[in-house]
């Protein structure tokens, strides 16, 4: 198989994925957090074209303020593509209705072409403005944000230790795999290559776990008591004002725009 | 496997939100502070199993692993496991915002049910029945996965019907992959580290 084929596009980079400052990111991470909340509500149980393509383009305008690099966003909305692609081409041809078009003996109809392409609008509405709003934030703020908007305590440090293993494993797996193409092992269709892939798997499992073991330890003799203090004091500005005098009433007219 | 914003009918999405509330609620209560790292570690070995792509005939499949985290985690699966969604879905934009509940419970459910249906299997005495049971419990969380996943686009409506079972078909190779690679993974834990996956080291020579 292709060295290339063997990896996905995306991977974690952990906090070595930069991006330019932008307007964005003056913003407070809770705000950030609770309007793209508030925008995916309103995108996704609205019905309504106007609605679903102004909210399409939001998230596009979004992405622009906050200046995504645009290869990178492009490969993750395409990533995103492929988990639908089959789901909106069968949806023409399984909704019945007046007929649009005809493929094959196969007829499409109108009103399963409209459901596809709202689906489409909606997914890549809340996408954009995800990757936007939240998917700037390091890691880290996203977990303090949500500490202090009162998600329950073991859940945020579930979150920032899984972003602390995220690199361990990753590196660690680097390392195994770069090993056993060292030894000329290449990945075929067969037993042997799950057997080795699943040792592979079991291996990085209790390489990482002893590791996160003595990392605890570490935090428990510097006096770890089950609580990370957080330290980053988090206040509205003059900026998330403007922003939020903004953003509200956006919303308030894209809900308003279902009921004309 | 994962469901994107906007497909799934509003019915769907709260009844998936609920439960992964539910769900989330007992693991976060089975879990204590110390068992965080290994919780993190699965959560996160989760999410780097999603770009590690195994050949596959002409075309490559990557692993999804709920069966082991499962086995590894039991309820505490939840949690680990809506982490990681999340993580993919605010970094990457897999998946989306407001189906985060209904993917979490279609990965995690099975997760936990296969620690109930496997768990006593891999501690078998014998190797062999063990694998088995491994790959049993592999296979099996992706199975009831892909059901869960077909079901929740078919209940959103009958248009979907054809999706549901491509999806299943589909994953039809993806069973057998982390079948084989499940059932290694347990025979290894099993002889490295037997507590990880709650085994009683039985080989007493005091």
């Amino acid at each position: 198989m292709p060295q290339f084929l063997e990896h996905s596009g995306t991977s974690w980079k952990g906090q070595k994925v930069k991006h330019d400052r932008s307007l964005i990111d003056k913003l407070d991470p809770r705000l950030r957090v609770v309007l793209v909340t508030a925008f995916a509500f309103v995108t996704v149980l609205s019905e309504n074209f106007w609605v679903l393509s102004i909210a399409a383009l939001t998230g596009l305008v979004l992405a622009l303020l906050a200046q995504l690099n645009v290869k990178r966003t492009l490969r993750r909305v395409i990533a995103m593509d492929m988990f639908m692609i089959f789901l909106i081409i069968l949806l023409p041809f399984t909704t019945p209705g007046e007929a649009l078009f005809t493929v094959a003996g196969l007829s499409a109809s109108k009103a399963g072409f409209l459901h596809a392409l709202m689906i489409l609008l909606k997914a890549h509405a809340v996408v954009l403005s995800l990757l936007a709003l939240v998917g700037t934030l390091s890691a880290t703020t996203l977990g303090h944000a949500m500490a202090h908007l009162r998600v329950p305590d073991k859940l945020v440090h579930l979150l920032l230790f899984t972003v602390r293993y995220l690199d361990v494993i990753g590196q660690e797996y680097k390392r195994m795999r770069r090993a056993m193409q060292a030894r000329a092992f290449v990945l075929r269709t067969d037993m042997h290559t799950w057997r080795s892939i699943g040792y592979l798997i079991g291996m990085l499992l209790v390489h990482s776990l002893e590791r996160s073991e003595r990392i605890m330890d570490a935090m428990k003799c510097r006096g770890y008591k089950g609580q990370f203090y957080l330290f980053d004091e988090m206040a509205l500005g003059a900026h998330d004002y403007r922003f939020m005098a903004l953003f509200i009433p956006f919303l308030c007219v894209l809900v308003g725009l279902n009921f004309l | 496997m994962h469901i994107v914003d906007g497909a799934l009918a509003v019915p769907v999405l709260a009844v998936g939100a609920a439960l992964t509330v539910a769900g989330v609620a007992l693991g976060l209560k089975r879990m204590d502070y110390d068992h965080l790292p290994q919780v993190g570690v699965l959560s996160a070995a989760f999410f780097i199993a999603s770009y590690i792509h195994l050949p596959i005939g002409f075309s490559s499949v990557h692993l999804i692993l709920n069966g082991l985290i499962g086995l590894a985690l039991g309820w505490a699966a939840f949690p680990a496991l809506l982490v990681a969604l999340f993580l993919q879905a605010v970094f990457f934009g897999f998946g989306g915002f407001l189906v985060l509940g209904v993917n979490a419970v279609n990965i995690a459910l099975p997760a936990v049910m296969v620690y109930y249906l496997c768990g006593h299997g891999i501690s078998a005495s014998s190797p062999r029945v063990a694998a088995i049971w491994g790959a049993i419990g592999g296979a099996g969380s992706i199975v009831l996965t892909t059901i869960m996943v077909a079901f929740s686009l078919m209940l959103s409506g009958e248009a979907f019907l054809l999706a549901a079972k491509a999806t299943f078909v589909a994953h039809i190779p993806v069973m057998i992959v982390e079948g084989g690679v499940t059932a290694a993974a347990v025979l290894l834990l099993r002889k490295v580290k037997p507590e990880f996956l709650h085994i009683k080291d039985e080989t007493d020579y005091a």
